[in-house]
């Protein structure tokens, strides 16, 4: 199978920010990586040494054959980039927008005009084609962001979050228009602070975190290194920690966690929980351990990042904050 | 990337920008009142504080002088254009498209020739109404409005680079006024060279800026009997005045590109 992106040891420093520390990733033709992390990961930076915005320091990339550094014209006219915040002009209709990128495609004039109307319509976005951008809500331009880096029919695509920013409706829209593009065999790279975005839309998963490859595997594998389902309980009274933490840990894939008011207790489960639940209230019911609520809830990229470093994902500029914060107290 | 490249892309990107012309017309509005104001302050105001020496008449002498200052602010728009395509992220989507790299700088700087065009139509017409005549002919005339748009075309490209490096599109607005103010005014722009002393005297005899302005002051027929100040760059404006368009565009042309290359958005 063709390798249609490649990086190897990829690193770009911002003064002591030390944005990338030799990234490595490859995506094979018609597949999907995820580059998951928190804010202040790389993600951004990979992406925009892989997209020709940013020379790197250090290390060398190739998207659908064609070097990065020695080529970048050839690579911009392989992809299609469509960044953390919707690239179109506010002042154009989303018509004119499209129209616009086909040309600087050198589509063509006519080509170009076909194409934007084809691709308003396939982003139900042919009734506010003829409308100023800045009248479109988030999700709307977005999808014109999207279609913008489709214009060129490009064979690698790259989405710099997508979804980040949008509301629950308009995420379940851009996931549907993203598996599609996927369906229709496009290589694509995709970054996300979401674990489960990165679960529904890619092949496999890549965690970064300080410009560095912390994990990688498909999402099952990755759940199986950090566990599945979480079991989170309050307890109506911190005495009982101990049995509840008793109870837990039989069922737990990994230490249990205690919150520091020791009334919150959360335990990664192998795979579905339900099973494991049932198990947790009998036991607490044998225990007498009272609860205020329980629950089964889904991973988050919180959970991955805390099983694999055991520290919780938190980004830079908060860790920052919160340094000056404690300095100054 | 072939020059033909650049300029079919950069005419793709100036049509971008003169459609929100269109769109937001009320910028448009304030671009065109504030020289009908200068020339109507300065008309009625200070024609009477301002002495020509009776060499000619000051609303007949100050005309040029407003011309030149307001397209040389007109180049703001092309810094502040730039500085927001930075803050909105659209610079991303331009840098990842397989166009020339100077076509977003061409673009721009070119549709801000048409922001000049109407201002000097514009003030033009209000000059006429103040009494400011052309008495050198039509081939004059068009030379003299030509050279205010190369001269503000060269600026425009100062401003490019000032706006691909400032932060955001305020730092720009006041760094450009901070430049501009003091070039247009220590110059022969609103009032006559003889009146500055020293080594104003010398800045304003050298500054381009005032070899704009007595180079369409003679083109227009507007000097009377005005003396010419005697260094060589009065003597020969017009000349004086392509010599510093050419230095400024060979400068900050391939400045600005490289800065653009390197560019992300904020």
């Amino acid at each position: 199978m063709t390798t249609m992106i490649r990086a190897s040891g990829l690193t770009k420093h911002y003064g002591s920010v030390k944005a990338l520390q030799g990234l490595d990733l490859e995506v094979p033709e018609g597949k999907v990586l995820a580059l998951l992390g928190p804010n202040g990961a790389g993600k951004t930076t990979a992406v925009r040494c892989l997209t020709t915005l940013l020379v790197p320091d250090a290390g060398s990339a190739e998207v659908a054959g064609v070097d990065v550094l020695k080529d970048p014209v050839g690579v911009r006219s392989r992809i299609g980039l469509s960044g953390q915040y919707a690239a179109v002009d506010e002042h154009l209709t989303g018509y004119e927008n499209l129209v616009m990128v086909g040309r600087l495609y050198h589509l063509g004039k006519a080509r170009a005009q076909e194409r934007a109307r084809e691709l308003l319509a396939r982003f139900s976005l042919t009734d506010a084609a003829d409308r100023p951008s800045k009248t479109y809500s988030g999700g709307m331009r977005r999808r014109l962001d999207l279609a913008g880096a489709l214009v060129a029919e490009p064979p690698v695509l790259v989405l710099d979050e997508p979804t980040t920013g949008l509301d629950v409706r308009s995420r379940q829209e851009m996931w549907d228009v993203i598996r599609e593009l996927v369906g229709g065999g496009s290589t694509l790279l995709l970054t996300t602070q979401y674990l489960e975005e990165a679960d529904k839309l890619a092949d496999d998963i890549m965690v970064i975190d300080h410009g560095r490859a912390i994990a990688q595997g498909t999402a099952d594998e990755l759940k199986a290194q950090t566990g599945g389902e979480r079991i989170e309980v309050v307890l109506a009274d911190a005495e009982d920690r101990d049995a509840a933490h008793r109870v837990l840990t039989e069922v737990a894939a990994a230490d249990v966690l205690v919150s520091n008011n020791g009334r919150e207790l959360t335990a990664a489960v192998h795979g579905s929980g339900t099973g494991d639940l049932l198990r947790v209230l009998q036991g607490f019911e044998r225990e007498t351990v009272t609860v205020l609520d329980i629950g089964l809830r889904r991973p988050t990229m919180d959970d991955v990042f805390l099983a694999l470093t055991g520290r919780p994902a938190e980004d830079e500029q908060a860790t920052q904050e919160k340094t000056q914060a404690e300095a100054t107290r | 990337m072939s020059t033909t490249q650049a300029l079919t892309d950069g005419w793709v990107v100036a049509q971008r920008n003169l459609i929100k012309i269109k769109r937001v017309p009320e910028i448009l509005v304030f671009v065109l009142i504030s020289p009908i104001m200068f020339v109507l302050l300065f008309a009625y105001v200070f024609a009477g504080a301002i002495d020509t020496g009776g060499n000619v008449d000051y609303k007949e002498f100050l005309i040029a002088g407003i011309f030149a200052q307001t397209v040389v602010f007109g180049a703001t728009f092309t810094g502040a254009g730039l500085a927001e395509d930075m803050q909105k992220g659209i610079i991303d989507r331009f840098r990842s498209l397989p166009m020339s790299s100077s076509a977003v700088l061409v673009g721009r700087t070119t549709s801000d020739v048409v922001y000049n065009v109407l201002s000097l139509i514009i003030m033009a017409l209000t000059g006429l109404l103040v009494g400011w005549r052309i008495r050198d002919g039509f081939v004059d005339a068009v030379a003299g409005f030509a050279l205010l748009l190369v001269f503000a075309y060269a600026i425009s490209w100062v401003m490019a680079y000032v706006g691909l490096l400032v932060p955001s599109v305020e730092v720009i607005n006041n760094a450009s006024f901070i430049v501009i103010m003091p070039l247009t005014f220590v110059s022969n722009a609103f009032v006559p060279a003889s009146s500055f002393d020293g080594l104003l005297y010398t800045f304003v005899t050298w500054n381009p800026v005032s070899t704009l302005t007595q180079a369409s002051r003679e083109l227009f027929g507007n000097n009377g009997n005005m003396p010419v100040p005697d260094t060589w760059s009065m003597q020969h404006p017009v000349l004086y005045t392509l010599i510093w368009v050419g230095i400024l565009l060979a400068v900050f042309g391939p400045l600005s590109v490289r800065q653009y290359r390197r560019t992300t958005s904020r």
